[in-house]
């Protein structure tokens, strides 16, 4: 499979495909004209219109590229893992246009040089646009604020603690109202760093089984009721990351029926899976939150279905084969997904009987709102960043169909239905496999 | 899901841990190792069973007294066997824990047993030999981390059929750190197969698992309770770590409340049998009157775990 | 006397087990040592050395051994489903043994039985009573005392059984079922 980066970007007409655009409520048979790197019209062609290229969407959805809001490049310094080459071009592989990278990388994002260097390095590729999510204490240590000016400045869209433990409730409640004074928002995964301590699995049953550390839900409630608490009085912007229990949907649901401002996401994986997944000590399924009970996976698909879950992202971790080949416990966590969130969205949509519509909403224009950008939408004008998916084919996941670095999924060896069959990035045809 | 114990003629072809061993094997299990208690009774204890195979005794977590019963058990089968403590060898500098194994595999190992601190790491193992197409070489966990230790199980369920014949209609009362416990895991599994009427479990709830009523027992958080009618009594063994990181504040108060004495003894049947892993901490989960009286059948678990240690190796070789 | 029931092809061309297991013993009741002790080889042996002990004069003791833990084809057939435990309520050492087989074939459960017996003492000497040797050996060992002498095809097995009032009963049947010999 090859990927047809630097294209001239002429002008091409997307024809015979079923135009599905959420946040214009579009879905049916339409055209999409691009020009420029842009949207030049939706339906019909503009006036003087000449196509350099006409591609055939017969039998797939065209839909926005899409927004992906947690995705680890794994630069820099993990580069063992994975590198910026191999993560983007396993992003536009899976139709994923726009990206936020947590700050999670060695050294963390917490200096606006490495932020800019990321960017810079992003950009050459030409391939998804990144958008870094900056460090909230130096080092993610949780002891001291980042140069959230400085940072928003070299292109952080955000503020996140990624998955290390912010126990100190005071820097806590000082970071939300230092960040709210310049509207930034904060992304903020809830978990007790105490109750969590030591833990690799979810308290239930099944870790009681296997003999492994858990991580009672409680730990991820008292959190929420933490952050929440603090959201109300300090009144910053904030983004609740990865829930994972269905007492945490019952929160963000009752906060925003009263009205905090209040967005929030669940990864991929915990909408599909639970901790009977780990089977005989599958540490593909040692993920961070970790897989909880049949009944949590339900609640935050029920979650997703009415709205108080935004987004789903991936929050793709690429691994080292060597750090997944341990005993679960002292496995790397982490699960890949730039290249599932689409085919495992679409599961998820036909299982759930969700109109297809308000699925690929959810990775598309809700992330692209949380992120606070114009993108995950095709109206005229807007930057043609476009998915062409054919969304019944079939395909199985393996090593070598996979273009991430890491080849850690759960998912090895499933066939799942919805392959990509273009991506286009401002205009230009980034991901085209000959295949 | 496939059992990865079986092969696929549905032979034991590992033995990593209780659950989902059906009952028919397990009684095998037991049975074989009838023969072998009176064969350590001869003056020669070993038969030729395991002749030219090669053992090793991986053992990533010390245990001087289970890695001398699995040596004596593997010699009496006449095998050859070689004692790895890998704390102190090549994991610590950094080959990983399959590297070990591929590179033993390479040095014509028949059998591993193995103890590690994780949870799983038998099973890694297993899996790791399976995806290889290794069928000839068989993996005995010899205790992983807090999640199993079949053969210690398999021991004291034949302790107990040894005592009592029968499972249907027993009482088994299990005391102590259960969250901690491979032992106890492994053997409420094998109680639950074998038909085992009630079996309970007693301990502070900082010391047992969530949901481990789900494995089909009962709780009792009060000893005296649960000791009633009880035929058979398993004491677990309290580390002393347990008394740091707030499970427990002393082994005093935990001994007034859990520890074993002939007083909440006389509480079970006048005939129960009081049972221990090993090793015992005197006075603090169980008191020296009750440990070396008539009522303690702890010493003759040790003799009968040598011999079921042998029927599983031979069981297992001979697959 | 050896009577042949024409009706039954499964015992077609045996001699009646009663009638053999009383030819073996009058041969052995004059021939053994006073203080013979007898081992029978698990199953057919031991029920049939348990008979022996009973008719033959004199008093012999019994033991019964298992040879599992011995036999050759453990590494093609690995172990037995069913193992019983060897019982000798005697001293080993410097006696005189009797083993007793129902049907030696091709020797190897023997050879498997005299190796068990050796990790119990060294025995004065070994004689070997069977009650039917179907020939067919495949290592140097011969009985001592033969009840009869019978020749079946390869790939069929020779069984003793004995009913419920103790009476003993030959029959033939496919490899697969019977227990090795």
């Amino acid at each position: 499979m090859t990927n047809a980066a630097n294209k001239p970007a002429g002008s091409i007409e997307i024809r015979n495909g079923r135009l599905i655009d959420p946040r214009h409520r579009i879905d049916g048979k339409a055209s999409l004209f691009v020009a420029a790197g842009r949207i030049a019209a939706v339906g019909a062609p503009p006036a003087g219109w000449r196509g350099d290229r006409i591609i055939d969407a017969a039998g797939c959805v065209v839909c926005p590229g899409l927004v992906d809001l947690a995705a680890r490049l794994r630069e820099p310094g993990f580069e063992y893992m994975a590198t910026l080459e191999s993560e983007m071009n396993a992003a536009i592989a899976g139709g994923v246009t726009s990206l936020a990278c947590p700050p999670d990388t060695d050294p963390a994002l917490d200096e606006p040089g490495l932020v800019e260097m990321l960017k810079h390095r992003a950009r050459s590729l030409n391939q998804a646009h990144v958008y870094p999510v900056g460090a909230l204490t130096v080092g993610l240590r949780g002891e001291n604020i980042t140069e959230m000016g400085e940072l928003a400045e070299a292109g952080c869209i955000a503020f996140s603690h990624a998955d290390a433990p912010l126990a100190d409730t005071q820097v806590l409640r000082r970071a939300l109202q230092y960040a709210e004074t310049f509207d930034y928002p904060v992304w903020l995964r809830p978990q007790d760093a105490y109750l969590a301590r030591g833990g690799v699995a979810h308290d239930g049953e099944v870790a009681t089984r296997l003999g492994l550390a858990a991580i009672p839900a409680a730990a991820e409630i008292i959190a929420l009721d933490t952050i929440l608490t603090l959201a109300r009085e300090t009144g910053a912007r904030v983004h609740i990351a990865r829930l994972s229990t269905r007492e945490g949907v019952a929160r963000v649901r009752e906060a925003k029926r009263a009205g905090l401002k209040l967005t929030c996401d669940v990864a991929i994986h915990h909408v599909h899976l639970c901790d009977i997944d780990i089977g005989w000590f599958d540490a593909q399924c040692h993920l961070v939150p970790p897989l909880r009970s049949a009944r949590d996976r339900d609640a935050l698909r029920a979650g997703l279905a009415d709205g108080t879950i935004d987004a789903i992202c991936s929050d793709h971790a690429p691994v080292d084969d060597d750090s997944k080949q341990l005993p679960f416990a002292e496995a790397e966590p982490g699960a890949i997904g730039l290249e599932l969130l689409l085919p495992l969205t679409l599961k998820w949509a036909h299982e759930a009987k969700i109109p297809l519509a308000e699925a690929l909403g959810r990775i598309t224009a809700e992330p692209a709102r949380v992120l606070g950008i114009d993108a995950g939408h095709l109206a005229a004008g807007a930057a043609a960043d476009v998915c062409i998916v054919a969304i019944d084919e079939a395909w199985t996941v393996t090593r070598d169909a996979l273009q991430s670095q890491g080849k850690n999924t759960p998912f090895l060896g499933v066939e799942l239905a919805g392959r990509v069959r273009y991506t286009l990035v401002d205009g230009q045809i980034v991901y085209e496999p000959t295949a | 899901m496939r059992n990865p114990q079986l092969n696929g003629d549905g032979e034991l072809q590992h033995l990593l841990t209780l659950e989902g061993l059906p009952a028919p094997v397990i009684d095998r299990i037991l049975d074989t190792a009838l023969p072998f208690v009176s064969i350590a009774e001869r003056d020669v204890k070993k038969v030729p069973l395991l002749r030219g195979k090669t053992v090793f005794n991986l053992f990533f977590e010390n245990s001087t007294r289970t890695r001398t019963t699995f040596e004596i058990a593997a010699k009496r089968l006449s095998a050859d066997v070689i004692n790895l403590n890998i704390g102190v060898s090549s994991t610590s500098k950094g080959e990983t824990l399959l590297d070990t194994i591929d590179n033993l595999v390479a040095m014509n190992a028949d059998m591993f047993v193995v103890r590690h601190a994780q949870s799983g790491a038998a099973h890694l193992i297993a899996q790791h030999l399976s995806a290889a197409d290794r069928p000839h070489i068989h993996v005995i966990n010899a205790g992983d981390g807090r999640h199993a230790h079949p053969t210690q199980g398999l021991l004291d369920l034949f302790t107990i059929r040894h005592y009592k014949k029968d499972f249907h209609g027993l009482t088994v009362a299990i005391v102590g750190d259960l969250l901690h416990s491979r032992v106890a895991r492994s053997l409420i599994h094998g109680l639950t197969t074998l038909g085992t009427t009630e079996v309970r479990v007693i301990g502070p709830q900082t010391l047992l698992p969530t949901a481990i009523e789900s494995m089909g027992v009962h709780v009792f958080h009060d000893m005296r309770t649960g000791l009633a009618g009880a035929d058979v009594v398993v004491m677990l063994r309290l580390q002393s770590e347990r008394m740091k990181g707030a499970l427990l504040p002393s082994a005093g108060e935990y001994f007034k409340h859990y520890g074993l004495t002939m007083e909440k003894l006389a509480l079970a049947k006048p005939d129960a049998i009081v049972m221990h892993p090993g090793p015992m901490n005197r006075g603090v989960e169980i008191d020296s009157a009750v440990a070396d009286g008539a009522h303690s059948v702890i010493l003759p678990q040790v003799t009968f775990g040598i011999a079921v240690r042998m029927a599983v190796m031979s069981m297992l070789a001979g697959n | 006397m050896i009577s042949v029931t024409a009706a039954d092809p499964a015992r077609e061309g045996l001699p009646d087990a009663e009638a053999t297991i009383a030819a073996l013993a009058e041969k052995m009741g004059a021939a053994i040592a006073y203080d013979a002790k007898l081992v029978g080889i698990y199953s057919g042996g031991a029920w049939l050395a348990e008979r022996l002990a009973e008719i033959l004069p004199g008093e012999h003791p019994v033991g019964f051994i298992d040879v599992s833990f011995y036999r050759d084809d453990y590494g093609k057939k690995g172990l037995r489903a069913k193992v019983a435990t060897t019982t000798l309520p005697f001293e080993i050492g410097n006696s005189r043994i009797v083993l007793v087989d129902d049907v030696l074939y091709t020797g190897r459960s023997v050879r498997a039985a005299i190796n068990e017996l050796f990790d119990y003492g060294r025995p004065e000497s070994i004689e070997l009573a069977v009650l039917i040797d179907r020939g067919g050996r495949e290592l140097p060992i011969e009985a001592t005392y033969v009840g009869a002498r019978v020749a079946v095809a390869r790939d069929s097995s020779i069984v003793l059984q004995r009913h419920l009032d103790g009476r003993f009963e030959l029959s033939v049947e496919p490899i697969e079922s019977a227990p090795g010999a």
